[in-house]
């Protein structure tokens, strides 16, 4: 089936089954920083914006993303800019491979509650899953960076 | 010593910017889509054999390109183990076998166009089994007449204790001193046995490999590994070709733990490509992680604790069944360190100690390589034991320990008679009661609403890697205008060793880090290294590192001093470039590189091979404060504090992201992740919905410290991180819910049921 929809701002017409996974369907259309680390919904790796609301491309068709926004870490350097710094400061980027899912989760997080306390980072990004980190030193990042950007605002 | 400009300093990781941005990095992201998709289809049995096996209708499938069975691959068995040659793992596997080991054994190697094409295929292989009876329960393993291994060509390349005729992996015994005369002669002696379970890394990327022929008509391997040197023998082993055939390298990899210290996926592809000489891919499923890799050995630990109504621990007997599954991978090597790296933290006191072990075949998914590496199903026995005894003697477990624990100077006899040079286990302690707040945590605290607060301790070692056997190595490059490359063959699995490493050099070089361009791993490209496992990188890798620059240095005082007309000793290299001792006359770095590209005869491009005859530990003290929900059994984790003596800190920040990301994976082993088998051996935790690591809402506060000390073989007073931190958890989180609950849970995971029902009934 053929569907077409905007992806990172661009218009998109493409044919695809319509068993296609949207996950699947963006790593096709270069969109590699979506990153696949389960089949069963749990792990976040996977995380896009479908209308500006964080899914999991995982468990969305890419024909459901037909006539809709659809938004990957690719579309969205600028504003990823803005506070991955922080996290890179504390070293907490480790391995990296569940980077774009949570970095996408934040960026929709912070859209929503520019100026979320712990316990609501920890709720919102509970999905996004990292072995390697043991979240604090994420938690630490996004935390100097809402005193920075606090700082920048009050200042 | 001169204060260090670059190590010890908490710079970014040089990848970190293209990790947080989701650039393309890794296997599946940087090698082309339209490879051969490679599939397994896996054994539904946990001992069968093949009678027949028919593959014409799978081939039938349009797109389809190849099925391979036990008839098409080479007869010679290997050992997918990454280490050292000869490995002490057994030679006991091929590429596809007519005998089916376990639930997930591999049937056949699938290879078509597409994914859909492949699935279809599977589906369509028709298999007839002769199906036995298997061997599940790893206590009757050890001399059952049913064998794992009956193949007369099963091999076992060193002295471990292996006999494929008992279904015995590895066995042995050692000790000093006389243990039974003297816990006869203790007043107290605690005698438990402790469970761990076959857990799993979980590293967020699978196992994942590409496979092509290159140009020169040889075996070229994209993967996520460890091990590039071991990888590139194995795949020749297991395809039996020369190794001049192979070439191996990794791009970035997405967790490693061990995981990928084994040739878990790699053998398969790469097969295909050798067969059809085409492009292939190995994804593997999160469901074939789980089922079909390389977890963390079960064990089951006996200890006999002795000591005196004061406290004074005078012997430990320690007998570790450990279960290797369906192969032997890290097999005899694992169960080693659940002794050598237990029984030394009590070495204040100890007159004897004894340390037995067997390491049985099972019909069960094979063990290999996790974090911790033994030690951390040692270390949950013994500091548990430790614990208890404490509970018993109604002594603080920190004044138990005070009295007993190895100390800087002391020469530890079940540590291969190594001396603690650098030992800041006290202060660990000491500095961990501090930030914790001991004082008030410890105490058990009834909250009044059915829940209760209470607080464990647990001590951990490791070592920093295996000593005289580890090669790390290094080459340094100057280039154009005074640029450096670092080539290793160690590899960076998100740990931040390329960084770290490039720290040791431009603080010997005295440049900036930016300065110095790593590169690694290529078996073509990189010096020889033995890989990253092993607690190895910082300490051996990173000595190499060391030893090389300098040699550069004294290379490029060289050239400096044919520029300037005096000899190497009156010159001096201030990073910048070289100039006489008195000042008179400089050569900048840029004038050296030009030189060194004209009518020059003294290498800029220096490569240094190191080794260790030690394996200094690093130790580490964790304590943790849990709430119990009596009347449902759950756990919530309020805070882990946890204070680390690994040297010399390289990088502050990675040390520190280490320890928590060590200690969270910790807390999952201790509380949630399970692992369950089927009567007829099939795991159930085969998928993140089954088997729970922790979220972040899971782990509580961490709060991380050092107390550092200063290893005379290490780089900069180095010692190793990376393993030392998984270990202290279980047990330290065992204690604090016999704390809150009075009954000790001595195998793990200890879920929310296992509490209830203990609570119940004791």
């Amino acid at each position: 089936m053929e569907i077409k929809l905007t992806l990172n701002g661009k218009p998109v017409t493409a044919s695809v089954d319509a068993d296609k996974l949207l996950l699947d369907f963006l790593r096709e259309q270069g969109c590699l920083s979506v990153k696949r680390g389960c089949e069963t919904a749990n792990c976040g790796l996977c995380t896009v914006l479908l209308d500006g609301v964080p899914v999991l491309s995982c468990s969305v068709l890419a024909a459901r993303a037909a006539g809709h926004q659809v938004q990957t870490l690719e579309g969205l350097q600028q504003e990823a800019e803005e506070f991955v710094g922080f996290i890179a400061d504390q070293g907490a980027e480790q391995c990296g491979f569940c980077n774009p899912g949570f970095v996408m989760n934040t960026i929709a997080l912070l859209r929503e509650n520019p100026y979320p306390t712990d316990e609501e980072i920890r709720a919102f990004l509970a999905g996004n899953l990292c072995r390697c980190s043991g979240y604090e030193g994420q938690l630490r990042g996004i935390r100097n960076y809402l005193n920075w950007k606090e700082g920048k605002t009050n200042g | 010593m001169a204060e260090l400009k670059s190590v010890g300093k908490p710079v970014r990781k040089k990848d970190a910017m293209q990790l947080l941005l989701g650039k393309p990095l890794f296997v599946e992201d940087v090698t082309p889509r339209d490879a051969l998709v490679v599939k397994v289809l896996r054994s539904p049995h946990a001992n069968a054999r093949i009678r027949e096996i028919r593959t014409e209708n799978a081939m039938k499938v349009p797109g389809m390109v190849a099925v391979y069975t036990y008839r098409d691959v080479p007869q010679k068995r290997f050992t997918m183990a990454g280490q050292t040659y000869p490995e002490p793992s057994p030679y006991d596997r091929l590429l596809l076998d007519q005998h089916l080991r376990f639930v997930g054994d591999a049937v056949a190697i699938v290879a078509g166009e597409t994914e859909k094409a492949v699935d279809k295929a599977m589906k369509l292989i028709r298999v007839d089994y002769e199906v036995l009876e298997p061997v599940l329960d790893f206590h009757t393993a050890k001399d059952n007449p049913i064998l794992v291994h009956p193949e007369d060509n099963w091999r076992s390349l060193c002295p471990v204790g292996a006999d494929n005729r008992r279904n015995l992996c590895a066995s042995g015994q050692e000790g000093e001193g006389d243990i039974d005369e003297v816990l006869d002669s203790c007043p107290v002696v605690i005698d438990h046995t402790y469970h761990v379970k076959a857990c799993q890394q979980a590293m967020m990327e699978t196992f994942r490999t590409y496979t092509e022929i290159d140009r020169y008509g040889r075996l070229h391997v994209i993967s996520s590994t460890q091990i590039v040197f071991h990888c590139r023998r194995i795949i020749a082993n297991a395809l039996d070709i020369p190794k001049s055939m192979v070439h191996v390298e990794k791009p970035r990899i997405g967790g490693g733990f061990g995981a990928k210290q084994t040739v878990v996926a790699e053998v398969y592809p790469a097969f295909v490509t050798w067969k059809t000489r085409r492009p292939a891919r190995m994804v593997y499923s999160r469901k074939e992680c789980q089922i079909a890799a390389s977890p963390r050995h079960e064990m089951e630990v006996h200890v006999r604790l002795g000591a005196t109504q004061e406290g004074i621990i005078r012997g430990i007997d320690l007998y570790t069944l450990s279960n290797t599954g369906a192969y032997g991978e890290h097999g005899p090597t694992t169960v080693g360190l659940s002794g050598h790296k237990s029984i030394p933290v009590y070495t204040a006191n100890l007159e004897a100690f004894r340390f037995t072990y067997d390491v049985v075949y099972t019909n069960r998914q094979s063990a290999g390589a996790y974090r911790g590496y033994g030690a951390t199903q040692g270390l949950f026995a013994v500091e548990s034991a430790v614990n208890e005894l404490a509970e018993k003697l109604h002594m603080d477990p920190l004044t138990l320990r005070e009295k007993n624990i190895v100390r800087e100077g002391m020469v530890m006899p079940a540590y291969y008679h190594e001396t603690a040079n650098a030992c800041a286990l006290d202060r660990c302690i000491e500095k961990c009661a501090e930030i914790f707040n001991w004082k008030e945590k410890y105490p058990v605290r009834d909250m009044g609403n059915g829940k209760i607060r209470a607080a464990g301790v647990g001590l951990s070692m490791q070592g920093s890697g295996i000593s005289g056997l580890d090669v790390g190595s290094a080459t340094i490059k100057l280039g154009d205008e005074g640029i450096y490359n670092l080539m290793i063959g160690a590899a960076d699995m998100g740990t931040g060793c390329d960084t770290t490493l490039a720290q040791i050099a431009a603080e010997c070089l005295d440049c900036d880090l930016d300065d110095i361009a790593v590169f690694g791993a290529d078996t073509d490209a990189s010096p020889y290294d033995s890989g990253s496992y092993a607690s190895s990188t910082a300490y051996v890798t990173g000595k190499a590192v060391e030893k090389a620059c300098l040699e550069l240095r004294e290379n490029m005082r060289r050239i400096g001093a044919n520029m300037l007309g005096c000899t190497p000793e009156e010159t001096v290299f201030s990073g910048k470039g070289v100039s006489c001792a008195d000042g008179s006359a400089s050569v900048s770095l840029m004038d050296i590189a030009t030189r060194s590209m004209a009518g020059n005869n003294i290498p800029v491009q220096v490569t240094v091979s190191h080794s260790s005859p030690v394996s200094p530990p690093p130790f580490m003290a964790g304590m943790v404060e849990v709430e119990v929900d009596t009347q449902t059994g759950h756990v919530e984790l309020l805070n882990y504090s946890a204070v680390v003596d690994c040297g010399t800190p390289l990088n502050p920040n990675l040390v520190r992201i280490q320890a928590e990301g060590g200690i969270a994976q910790g807390i999952g082993m201790t509380l949630t992740e399970n692992v369950t088998y089927t009567a007829k051996g099939r795991v159930m935790e085969d998928s993140f919905m089954q088997y729970k690591i922790p979220s972040r809402l899971d782990v509580g506060k961490l709060q991380v410290d050092f107390a550092c000390s200063h290893e005379p073989t290490g780089p900069f007073g180095a010692k190793s991180i990376g393993e030392v931190v998984i270990n202290t958890p279980a047990p330290a989180i065992a204690h604090a819910i016999y704390r809150a609950t009075g009954v000790w849970h001595r195998e793990l995971p200890i879920t929310p049921e296992k509490i209830l029902m203990s609570m119940e009934h004791g």
